[in-house]
């Protein structure tokens, strides 16, 4: 697909989206969409670092807890407007990446390691989170209910979709970007081959730097998202591993690497996960099961994603040419 | 500062919970030796090997102990199958593949016995749960002391099979050169499988001896997983010797973190220990120079 025909399509796609709270009335199903779009942004900014750079990390919830814990403890404690709230809870959260990125990458951590490693780091937050006072400790934060949209609380749904569909969209344009910048080239060359592109030039450490950097940035901003949504924070919540999980899960079935890969998976996901509430009823961890399950399934047999899937089916010949050649994922 | 009536005390103790924590690390330290691939099942399996011991315990009045001669053998089973049938093909050339499908593992098992064993805490009673041992002056719990001396045989038994068997041999062969060992006729699927069954044993192991002194619930595992990981990149990835030292290192370090910091801070200590360590010496302490 060629770069313009991409945008164009995201285009689209995303005006297509924006017609849900126009068309849905129901504050359920608007619901739906609204974490949808939130899954989406949550592994869209994880496929920044782990799909194009490839350095995959099982600890995404130190940055989206880092942005929602920012924008509930500036709130709580300070009485900071949570609007402002949202840039410092992305900065937040990019720092955070900048400083688990310089101690990572400045010591050549790859593959394994460093996915362990950046889980470690989570750890390490969700325990001080759970010590420090500011934070509530234990008993977790509740952000005191007062709705207006100054408040960045709305009254309806349709406030709050208005938000993550922006966000969501901010995050999307900024991968597309990526696929199409010289910095987005020297990212993809460090994940094919990473002594390859440091042989032609490429500053490797700088470049995965400013993916981490991004990549925390988006999570940080989901992070603030769910604080304001739900209005409770926790450091299982904030700082568990559900987070990570998700944040992987979502792109790896969409796509790895792939721009709309994390839409494909976000709106795969919570689709099934609809759909195994409707027939099997709320029994505890039965949708993980099947989250699971299809972690094992895309891994063994569809390593491309849905995406990958999608491709291959329109021309099968070309996708296989493609996943030869492999350097052309999106 | 808490005088040495108080330490030492927390420190035997720390010991005895850190010879636990080795026995768990063995096997992941085994499958990581020998298939260089990190095991994120590990601490689901444990689980089920607790459940396991569990159930035998409390439908069949089998006790912990006794049923060291049912769950490993079970254990070692299921580790083969999952390794013949679903670990063994995910790779597709990248390791972070391998850590994925396990992830998914995890995720699968944790959920399954949360929806078949619902998230209550159950614990075993048996006559001995509560004895104590009395050394140097510290009363440590007799399951504890039992479990210690159960991870420094079960690392001397791996030890010596892979020095003195053929299938050790085998392993030691594949895990340094595969493709010499397949061509003097080594079945790589086979000895494999073979060895992700054994540190899945091993976790069959943990389990009968941990369980009298321990709890079960869906959840357990994942507090096993980080420990195990610290343990096996302190120790060194693939070394028995580094395993064992680096369990007890991190049980002490764990009671005395405890102790100064309080419960809840006091575990900050494991996962700064990980994370230097992989950043300042990822060979570990006993592993060999990459």
């Amino acid at each position: 697909m060629k770069t313009d025909t991409k945008l164009l399509m995201l285009i689209v796609v995303f005006g297509l989206i924006a017609l849900a709270p126009l068309l849905i009335t129901q504050e359920s199903l608007l619901n739906i969409v609204i974490m949808t779009l939130y899954a989406a942004l949550l592994g869209q900014a994880w496929n920044i670092l782990g799909g194009y750079g490839g350095q995959v990390s099982f600890g995404h919830a130190a940055y989206f807890g880092t942005g929602a814990y920012t924008v509930a403890v500036l709130q709580v404690q300070f009485g900071i407007n949570p609007w402002i709230g949202l840039a410092a809870g992305g900065l937040a959260a990019a720092a955070v990446g900048a400083f688990i990125g310089l101690c990572t990458f400045r010591y050549g951590l790859r593959g394994s390691y460093f996915a362990l490693v950046t889980l470690a780091f989570a750890e390490v937050l969700r325990i001080l989170s759970n010590s420090v006072d500011f934070t509530g400790a234990g008993v977790g934060l509740l952000i005191p209910l007062e709705r207006s949209a100054a408040n960045f609380q709305f009254l309806t749904k349709a406030g709050f979709f208005w938000v993550i569909w922006a966000m969501t969209l901010a995050a999307f344009l900024t991968v597309w970007k990526i696929g199409n910048s010289r910095f987005g080239a020297q990212l993809m060359a460090v994940r094919d081959n990473e002594d390859a592109a440091r042989a032609l030039g490429v500053n490797a450490f700088r470049v995965k730097m400013g993916a981490i950097m991004l990549s925390g940035f988006f999570s940080g901003l989901a992070g603030v998202f769910y604080a304001q949504y739900f209005l409770y924070l926790d450091p299982y919540i904030a700082y568990g591993a559900a987070i990570s999980v998700e944040s992987l899960l979502v792109p790896i079935i969409g796509g790895m690497g792939t721009l709309f890969g994390p839409l494909l998976g976000a709106a795969f996901l919570h689709g099934l996960s609809e759909l195994s509430r409707a027939v099997i009823g709320d029994a505890p961890g039965i949708s993980l099961v099947l989250y699971g399950v299809l972690l094992v399934i895309m891994v063994l047999f569809v390593p491309r994603g849905l995406a990958g899937l999608a491709s291959h089916l329109r021309s099968g010949k070309r996708a296989v040419s493609q996943a030869e050649g492999g350097n052309d994922r999106a | 500062m808490p005088d040495s009536a108080i330490i030492i005390p927390s420190v035997l103790n720390g010991l005895t919970t850190g010879g636990l924590y080795a026995l768990v690390a063995l096997g992941l330290t085994l499958i990581y030796g020998v298939l260089h691939i990190i095991n994120f099942a590990h601490g689901a399996l444990l689980m089920l090997g607790l459940y396991a011991v569990y159930f035998l315990n409390v439908q069949f009045g089998i006790d912990p102990y006794v049923a060291l001669l049912i769950v490993p053998p079970a254990m070692f089973a299921l580790g083969y199958a999952l390794q013949r049938g679903i670990i063994g093909r995910a790779s597709h050339g990248r390791d972070e593949n391998i850590l994925l499908v396990t992830l998914g593992l995890s995720i699968i098992i944790e959920n399954l016995s949360l929806f078949f064993f619902r998230s209550d805490t159950r614990t075993v009673d048996t006559p001995y749960s509560f004895d104590v041992i009395e050394i140097f002056g510290a009363f440590l719990p007799y399951p504890k002391v039992v479990a210690f001396i159960g991870a420094l045989v079960t690392a001397a038994l791996l030890w010596l099979l892979m020095s003195r068997t053929d299938l050790g041999r085998a392993i030691r062969a594949l895990a340094k050169e595969r493709k010499g060992a397949q061509l003097v006729g080594i079945n790589a699927d086979h000895v494999f499988a073979m060895s992700f069954g054994l540190g899945i044993a091993c976790l069959g192991v943990a389990a009968c001896l941990l369980l009298p002194s321990y709890y079960v619930n869906p959840q357990v595992g994942g507090g096993f997983v980080l420990i195990a990981f610290t343990i096996v990149v302190l120790g060194g990835m693939g070394s028995f010797v580094g395993a064992l030292i680096g369990g007890l290192i991190i049980g002490v370090v764990e009671a005395l973190g405890g102790l100064f910091l309080g419960e809840s801070l006091g575990q900050i200590g494991i996962f700064l220990i990980f994370i230097l360590v992989l950043i300042f010496r990822p060979t570990g302490l006993f592993g060999a120079k990459a």
